[in-house]
């Protein structure tokens, strides 16, 4: 009866709520592969202090609930003085969070990296420095990839959690709706289908990258 | 030839792995031209010595000369600069996964000795050319043989302009069939009066190249001299007993 004002109101809600969300996104992917990048580089060659400090960060942050550090970032932090707004709340998480999970995959594609790749280039006078930047860092990075986009993928799902601490995306405008109308089934499906847009974006632009990339002889999934 | 200037020499290198004595006081003197080859059994620790020669493996003691000073491989920079006057071949090639044939030479000119792109890229395809690879420089490793991987190997290590080679069983990662175009590379290398230690099992090498022929054993130059003194007729040493067993394995006629 009332559709029309539903659906205008709905899908005015979700469009600023979709932006939102593409705010929360795209730094928060962004940083966490900067911290990835890093923790993972300095979990893979830092000395042993460097490397245990890492690993602490990694357990940490993939050890406890994310809704858990949103939570204490947004609630628990202004204890100790400090008062971040919703969505620097959200990005701070998601970037903590996601980074360490890339941290993982960073770590694990440059162990891979085979000795004699280090040797070829040392034997040709390749200092250490130019060796991880102009060797293992290229080949790293392909292995690396197919994982790092998985995160990626995962972080696009999770930033729905950022509706938790009051930031008003994607889902915490359906929310609203879907209580304001009563009218959760329609409401929350057509969430699911955003938010699949989302994803299929990212897929491609993932696809498109690793197919930039791609060497003979390196199988990227 | 074995009078001039040594232009690698090594003195009393010695390396141990946790308990284990691989090299137990090795000298060695390689003069300019000259071509010698490591044979011996399997563990003896001929890789570990070339290793050695240019601290791919650091060695507990010893003393290096190049050119007729030390190499103190303690500073850095001066290792680097050693390292790129002294080219190393591997078993399994090495080559830069992620690099076509031809990036592989180029990265090298252009990060190490710091070529701008067209002079390295010029100087890589005569190298290409000079293996027989030239319309091979677009491949990645992947897409290449085993003997084109390795001369491939070989003319990005000729492209740093190497006083010495170091070849580490250049051809015993490679099918037998393909291992006749790589001993064509290293012969005509010779006949150009490349200074070579080659570590190899490979018989017609062993016998026609070799200026001397040091048998290394338990960590140490057990046998030394050139091919007629240790595998002449007649003679017996441990490096005619070596060779024989060769022989037998492969075949291949002395
Ligand atoms: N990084 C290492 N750590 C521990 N042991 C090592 C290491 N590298 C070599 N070794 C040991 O040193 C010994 C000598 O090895 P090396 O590779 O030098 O022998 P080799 O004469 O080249 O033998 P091969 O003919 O099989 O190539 C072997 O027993 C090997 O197990
Ligand atoms: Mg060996």
């Amino acid at each position: 009866m009332d559709d029309l004002g539903f659906f205008r109101e709905l899908f005015t809600g979700l469009n600023r709520g979709l932006l939102m969300s593409i705010m929360l996104i795209i730094p928060s992917a962004l940083g966490g592969l900067v911290i990835g990048i890093t923790a993972g580089a300095l979990r893979a060659f830092g000395n042993a202090a460097v490397v245990r400090i890492g690993d602490g960060y990694a357990a940490l942050f993939r050890g406890t609930p994310l809704v858990v550090q949103l939570f204490v970032l947004y609630f628990g932090l202004p204890n100790v003085g400090i008062y971040l707004s919703p969505y620097w709340a959200a990005v701070t998480a998601f970037v903590l969070c996601s980074g360490a999970y890339q941290s993982e995959y960073v770590r694990g594609a440059l162990l891979s990296i085979k000795r004699n790749q280090y040797l070829g280039a040392q034997a040709l006078g390749f200092t250490r420095l130019q060796t991880i930047f102009w060797v293992i860092i290229p080949q790293a990075m392909r292995r690396a990839l197919p994982g790092c986009g998985n995160e990626i993928i995962y972080l696009i799902k999770y930033s729905s959690l950022a509706y938790i601490v009051t930031f008003m995306e994607l889902t915490g405008e359906g929310k609203t709706i879907a209580t304001e109308y009563f009218r959760f089934t329609e409401v929350f499906l057509v969430i699911g289908f955003y938010y699949l847009i989302l994803v299929s974006v990212a897929k491609i632009i993932l696809r498109k990258t690793e197919k930039a990339l791609e060497v003979p002889g390196f199988g990227s999934a | 030839m074995s009078r001039s200037e040594p232009i690698l020499k090594v003195e009393n290198i010695t390396k141990s792995f946790g308990t284990a004595h691989i090299l137990k006081g090795v000298d060695l003197e390689l003069p300019k031209g000259g071509i010698k080859i490591l044979i011996g059994p399997s563990g003896g620790g001929k890789s570990t010595l070339l290793q050695c020669l240019n601290c791919l493996v650091t060695p507990d003691s010893g003393t290096i000369w190049f050119n007729g000073s030390v190499v103190d491989i303690q500073k850095s920079k001066e290792l680097y600069a050693f390292r790129q006057q002294v080219g190393m071949i591997f078993q399994d090639f090495n080559l830069f996964d992620h690099l076509t044939a031809l990036d592989n030479i180029i990265i090298a000119l252009c990060k190490v000795k710091k070529k701008n792109k067209q002079q390295a890229k010029e100087r890589a395809m005569v190298e290409l050319e000079q293996v027989g690879l030239s319309d091979k420089g677009h491949l990645y490793p992947a897409e290449l043989s085993g003997g084109q991987k390795q001369r491939v190997a070989i003319a990005r290590a000729l492209a740093m302009d190497p006083k010495v080679l170091l070849l580490d069983e250049p051809t015993s990662a490679l099918d037998p069939e393909l291992v006749g175009e790589v001993v064509a590379v290293i012969r005509s290398l010779a006949q150009k009066g490349m200074t070579m230690i080659m570590a190899t099992h490979q018989i017609s090498l062993i016998r026609n190249l070799a200026d001397e022929i040091l048998f290394m054993k338990d960590g140490l130059i057990a046998e030394q001299g050139t091919p007629r003194e240790l595998l002449g007729a007649g003679v017996c040493t441990l490096s005619q007993g070596f060779c024989d067993k060769l022989n037998e394995i492969t075949g291949e006629e002395i």
